[in-house]
């Protein structure tokens, strides 16, 4: 109803549409403000932490969460969830390093075969939610245990350490480029194709249309399912990359390899300001979000405070994230409403 | 698995998902009569394929080892289901309303915590123990607050609990592992009813189940329930006070959560920060398995208790056939989608029925035009 009545009063509406578009294009300005006072607070309470080697450490981690992320991003957008992203890191980090153990394979195709591998998991949720039409929630709940159960069947039992890995897999974790690490371009690399994909694709607009109005988007003749499926395919495929840069990364690996990283994965997506009730956000901010989460993670080793406090730190930046997004909805409503008054 | 018809007799009940439940071509076969027929064939078909996978388990189950079908087997894997099976009766309501609750596997962990740092400190278990079921009920307050106030969706309110609790859980106890409880505690949970092989959480968890068909099904509260989760604003308007109800069920939520914390504690005799690690995922799945639509508006209680029974014999049978917790995860993962995708076809090969002996009705619609069907 309230709908149609904005519909005929065209110039408030604008008027509450450019403040709306405002409010969004902030929310990653915003965050990146609050990591960069956040990151001064940190260097000036320890200077070590802008020495090299934790650099490196920190935004390693933050390109890894980051590059899942973005994966994630696209699959809230179309308004489902992909809680699966941790197992299908564990499990494509893990096998990839089983492969590659006493195995001359080049690295480029150890990449390539847990990019794949990540797709094909992420391609088998998408089967499970479009053709067989279970909810994401459930089939990623699902497969949350299934994939995770696999790796603990490709383990069976065995760990692998950084000197069963060929040292070219595992050298890049400290690779850098003009100073940059190998990681973080990565992960820009990533983002910037996501992100003008999503702008300025018809695919990528697809997902917005299926997240914030499926059956308008049906109208249009958006195809709900094919773009669901793919957002799930690609959140898989940047999950099994995210796996390669974690075996890389970590080179010590388990069967619970990246346990409870859907948590941070999600999180950074929220604080990055996509609506979980679908059809907003972007991937910069998803980015954003993730180096924020990397940020208070270092800060508790640098700062040397219990690390106990990590996961009530991220259960009350989720909390603080949507509960600001709600207010700044309430508050454009409102401003909305009087607009119309007027 | 003796436990079945005592879990299903209060199935007759006509849930507001029964009534719904109508089939467009039993109009014209059998008048009203077919049409009654009809919906509780619906509603016993959904219980009647958990029976029926049930009893399958069970035969399996007996094939695998002599010892399955003993007394002491039964009480042991029943012991072992039992604090996620008290939180799958909470969360019911929760999905049938249309939300959900991820933190309660948190809240075991933190209630545990909690009460191994009442205990180590000195308190006792009696004064500790109801302390611990008040943190619950606050937890799931807040939970049902922001939810309903700030207008939130329970899916990421409750991750972030979920995150929450459990951080606040570690902040308790550290990294120190509580374990000097006296026995008297610990027999509670690993206790059996002394002559038999019932264990004292059963006839906890069947109390608790018949309180929950009694309010999910025979009460108004039940029927607001169902109300909320079909259409919120359509019970809104007719004076349904959703935010309250829903507050109350997470905090009933956060309550059988912390009690299932309490049982853990005393059935490991350990209180750890670890304590109810991925028990979301098992709540989740005997809930859905159960019937209960994810969507919210549509679910039995009697389905629940089925596929508790359903998960529990499952364990047990995978752990006489030699496959470790670490593998079962897998079951259960392909269970919870397959409890999606079955009903499904199940539906869509009664549409295709239906839609045959329709395509046969056909010449004599014609020769009767006054006639319509569905």
């Amino acid at each position: 109803m309230a709908l149609s009545v904005r519909a005929n009063a065209p110039s408030p509406g604008r008027a509450a549409g450019a403040l709306l578009g405002r409010l969004a294009r902030s929310r990653e300005a915003t965050l990146a403000l609050v990591v960069i006072v956040l990151a001064a607070l940190v260097w000036l309470a320890a200077p070590s932490f802008l020495s090299p080697t934790n650099l490196i450490s920190v935004t390693s981690f933050t390109a890894i969460i980051a590059i899942a992320a973005v994966g994630e991003a696209l699959v809230i957008i179309t308004k489902n969830i992909d809680l699966s992203v941790e197992s299908t890191m564990g499990l494509v980090a893990f096998v990839v390093a089983v492969v590659l153990q006493g195995r001359n394979i080049p690295v480029p195709a150890a990449w390539a075969f847990g990019i794949g591998l990540g797709l094909a998991l992420g391609m088998a949720n998408g089967v499970i939610i479009t053709i067989f039409r279970v909810p994401s929630i459930v089939a990623t709940l699902g497969t949350l245990s299934i994939y995770r159960g696999l790796t603990y069947w490709v383990a069976n039992g065995k760990e692998i350490t950084t000197s069963d890995l060929p040292a070219n897999y595992t050298d890049p974790s400290s690779q850098t480029f003009f100073g940059v690490p190998l990681f973080v371009i990565l992960a820009v690399a990533v983002v910037i194709v996501a992100g003008i994909a999503l702008r300025y694709t018809v695919a990528g607009r697809a997902l917005y249309a299926v997240g914030s109005n499926a059956d308008a988007a049906a109208t249009i003749g958006v195809r709900a399912r094919s773009t669901v499926f793919m957002a799930f395919a690609v959140s898989g495929m940047l999950a099994g990359m995210a796996g390669v840069l974690w075996g890389i990364q970590f080179g010590q690996l388990y069967a619970s390899s990246a346990n409870g990283q859907s948590l941070a994965v999600i999180a950074a997506v929220v604080v990055g300001g996509v609506s979980i009730s679908g059809g907003s956000g972007t991937v910069v901010g998803a980015a954003i979000g993730a180096l924020f989460l990397g940020l208070i993670n270092n800060a508790l080793v640098v700062l040397n405070l219990p690390q106990e406090w990590l996961q009530v730190i991220y259960g009350a930046v989720i909390l603080l994230a949507v509960a600001t997004d709600a207010l700044v909805q309430v508050r454009a409503q409102r401003a909305k409403a009087r607009s119309r008054l007027r | 698995m003796t436990h079945d018809p005592q879990a299903a007799s209060p199935q007759p009940d006509p849930s507001p998902a029964s009534t719904q439940v109508s089939i467009p071509a039993g109009g014209n076969s059998g008048g009203t009569m077919g049409r009654v027929l009809g919906s509780l064939s619906g509603l016993a078909r959904l219980e009647t394929f958990l029976v029926i996978i049930l009893a399958l388990l069970v035969l399996w189950g007996a094939s695998l080892s002599p010892f399955f079908l003993t007394g002491a087997n039964f009480g042991f894997s029943t012991q072992a289901v039992m604090e996620i099976s008290i939180m799958a009766l909470a969360m019911t309501p929760i999905i049938i309303t249309g939300e959900i609750d991820l933190s309660v596997e948190s809240m075991v962990g933190l209630s545990s915590c909690v009460l191994g740092w009442l205990w180590a400190s000195g308190v006792p278990l009696e004064l500790g123990i109801p302390i611990v079921l008040m943190v619950g009920v606050a937890g799931g307050l807040f939970n049902g607050l922001i939810v309903t106030r700030w207008g939130l969706p329970s899916l990421v309110v409750t991750l972030a609990t979920y995150a929450l609790f459990r951080g606040l859980g570690h902040v308790v106890l550290g990294s120190t592992v509580i374990s000097n409880f006296p026995a008297g505690f610990t027999q509670f949970g690993f206790g059996y009813v002394s002559g038999t092989s019932v264990p004292w959480t059963l006839l906890v968890f069947l109390l608790l189940a018949v309180v929950a068909v009694a309010i999910v099904h025979w009460t108004w509260i039940g029927r607001q329930v169902f109300a909320a989760g079909k259409n919120k604003n359509a019970a809104r308007y007719s004076g349904v006070r959703v935010g309250a109800l829903k507050t109350g069920l997470f905090a009933i939520s956060g309550l059988v959560a912390a009690f299932a914390g309490i049982i853990l504690t005393s059935r490991t005799s350990t209180a750890s920060p670890d304590n109810g690690l991925n028990m979301t995922l098992a709540v989740v799945t005997i809930v859905v398995l159960g019937g209960v639509d994810i969507n919210g508006g549509k679910g039995t209680v009697p389905g629940v208790i089925l596929a508790v029974f359903i998960l529990g014999t499952l364990k047990s049978a995978l752990t006489q056939a030699g496959v470790s917790t670490d593998y079962q995860n897998v079951a259960i993962g392909l269970l919870l989608i397959a409890s999606v995708i079955a009903p499904q076809l199940g539906r869509q090969s009664r549409l295709l029925v239906d839609r045959a002996r329709l395509g046969r009705q056909r010449p004599t619609r014609a020769q009767a035009p006054g006639k319509t069907v569905g």
